[in-house]
């Protein structure tokens, strides 16, 4: 089993959409939140998310997909 | 008793023991040091500090590493400056310019937090040290590595210029270039420092790599005679620099080496990657990430990790933030080289280019005693400034030429 640390950010348009349940749904990983900031016109949520490694990595790409900001839990690293 | 206590999450306060981990397992929030000041006072004074090597280590003390055996021995202890010329033409009595551009070894402030994040991770067993960086950082890292022996890993976006490489190649780090952009790399660092025992500095060791940031607030104070300033003005990529001086003179003041913090901290971005002065300037206690386009490459984070802390520090200390464009960058280079005889590299003009407005606004006023944090050497940024320095003055291997060009006078002296 993987685990991956992320930091999600919904754009405006974003922020009504159920995403976390729907990749909880469409594919096999357990989705975990741990912290979040969601307001009327931006939002953020860092989540755990654990399962297969591969299955984790196309859940990933699902919610990059529909529309909202993966990045790693450390935000930028590249200084 | 150690002077270190635990590492400590900077959001829900859950202790850890100081290995090389980074992130709050309970609530994911960033890892920081937490000491133990009663024992530290009994140990430090101003004269112990005093009587210490000319470099960082003099503050030993108040660094997280157990000790003696420190690497990157001369990082630190850069000179401050008394910039009279500029302060002249600012309208400033009392500015001061820390002069970072002369850091050894790899002139940036980079080496003060590459040297402490080095010892840590000699400390803490590891043989492997690593960093995802497109300048400064690297360099560091691949310079401190060959000195200590180490190996080294550097990454780097497939994109970066060939000259930024070469720098880093000459001290034999293992540099590799990611097929991708700034994002892929970050995303592809983030995983691997997940995989595999090494230090990476600004992921697993960070929470002991930042706090070599701290060393520019103890330097300036006590490079000023004992006390604080009253206005700083300093860079932010990550923002983490700015969180961390403003931890330091707080430090200085909870163990009694100086008697107040009165302090106002002071940000300055790029306005092509300003994503915390923008908040700080609209209100907001959070930041919006930004695709950075801006010549202060050594700034462009466009998600920044300590965005939020920043704000918080600024905030604290009644100061201000504030951004310049490309032009007053290169505008701010040249000021600074042509009032002091310092040439910055890109974010010194944005130090420089804010500091200005700043004293336009009212902000910094006239009777302040200010210091600016000029960060890294001109001498890696210099195609930043080659199409705004004009040119030599070309004349024939004759005096009556040279005469000519220069209008000299009896005594000599003219300008072409």
């Amino acid at each position: 089993m993987a685990s991956m640390k992320v930091h999600i950010r919904f754009p405006e348009d974003k922020i009504k959409e159920p995403v976390i349940y729907q990749i909880g749904h469409e594919f096999k990983v357990v989705t975990n939140v741990r912290r979040a900031d969601v307001r009327e016109t931006t939002g953020w949520m860092d989540v755990e998310l654990t399962g297969e490694s591969a299955e984790v990595e196309r859940a990933v790409a699902a919610l990059r997909k529909k529309g909202v900001i993966v990045d790693p839990i450390e935000l930028d690293v590249v200084e | 008793m150690a002077k270190m206590k635990a590492l400590v999450c900077r959001e829900c306060a859950k202790e850890y023991p100081t290995k090389a981990i980074h992130v709050c397992e309970m609530c994911f929030g960033p890892l920081e040091v937490k000491y133990n000041y009663e024992e530290i006072k009994k140990n430090i004074s101003r004269k112990k500090i005093q009587d210490g090597p000319l470099s960082i280590w003099r503050y030993a003390d108040l660094l997280p590493v157990e000790g003696p055996n420190f690497l990157g021995p001369h990082a630190g202890m850069t000179p401050l400056v008394r910039a009279k010329n500029l302060g002249a033409f600012l309208g400033l009595d009392e500015l001061y310019i820390k002069n970072d551009t002369v850091n050894h070894p790899t002139l940036s402030f980079k080496d003060r937090v590459v040297a402490v994040a080095i010892t840590r991770a000699r400390e803490l067993g590891f043989e492997t040290i690593a960093c995802a960086s497109t300048g400064n950082l690297a360099n560091s890292v691949a310079a401190h590595a060959a000195a200590a022996g180490m190996r080294a890993y550097v990454f780097i976006p497939g994109d970066l210029e060939a000259a930024k490489v070469l720098g880093n190649l000459i001290y034999k780090p293992n540099v590799v270039e990611v097929e991708g952009n700034y994002d892929d790399v970050n995303r592809l660092c983030s995983e691997i420092a997940g995989e595999y025992p090494w230090a990476f500095v600004n992921i697993n060791v960070r929470p002991y790599y930042a706090e070599g940031s701290k060393t520019l607030a103890y330097e300036t104070v006590e490079q000023l005679g004992w006390r604080t300033p009253d206005q700083v003005v300093i860079p932010m990529a990550s923002g983490s620099l700015l969180t961390k001086i403003w931890k330091g003179l707080h430090e200085m003041k909870t163990l009694g080496l100086v008697d107040d913090v009165r302090t106002r901290i002071n940000g300055a971005q790029a306005e092509g990657c300003s994503p915390i002065s923008t908040a700080f300037k609209a209100g907001r206690d959070f930041f919006k990430p930004v695709k950075p386009k801006t010549i202060a490459k050594s700034l462009a984070i466009g998600n920044p990790a300590d965005g939020y802390y920043a704000l918080k520090a600024t905030a604290e200390s009644k100061g201000s933030m504030d951004m310049v464009t490309d032009e007053e960058v290169v505008e701010g280079i040249k000021l600074l080289a042509q009032t002091e005889g310092i040439f910055a590299e890109t974010a010194g003009g944005v130090t420089i280019g804010v500091l200005q407005k700043l004293v336009k606004q009212g902000t910094i006023k006239k009777g302040d005693v200010t210091v600016a944090y000029i960060t890294g050497n001109g001498l890696k940024t210099q195609e930043a400034v080659i199409d705004a320095v004009g040119r030599p003055h070309r004349i024939q291997p004759s005096l009556a030429s040279f005469e000519k060009t220069f209008k000299m006078g009896k005594n000599g002296g003219g300008d072409a």
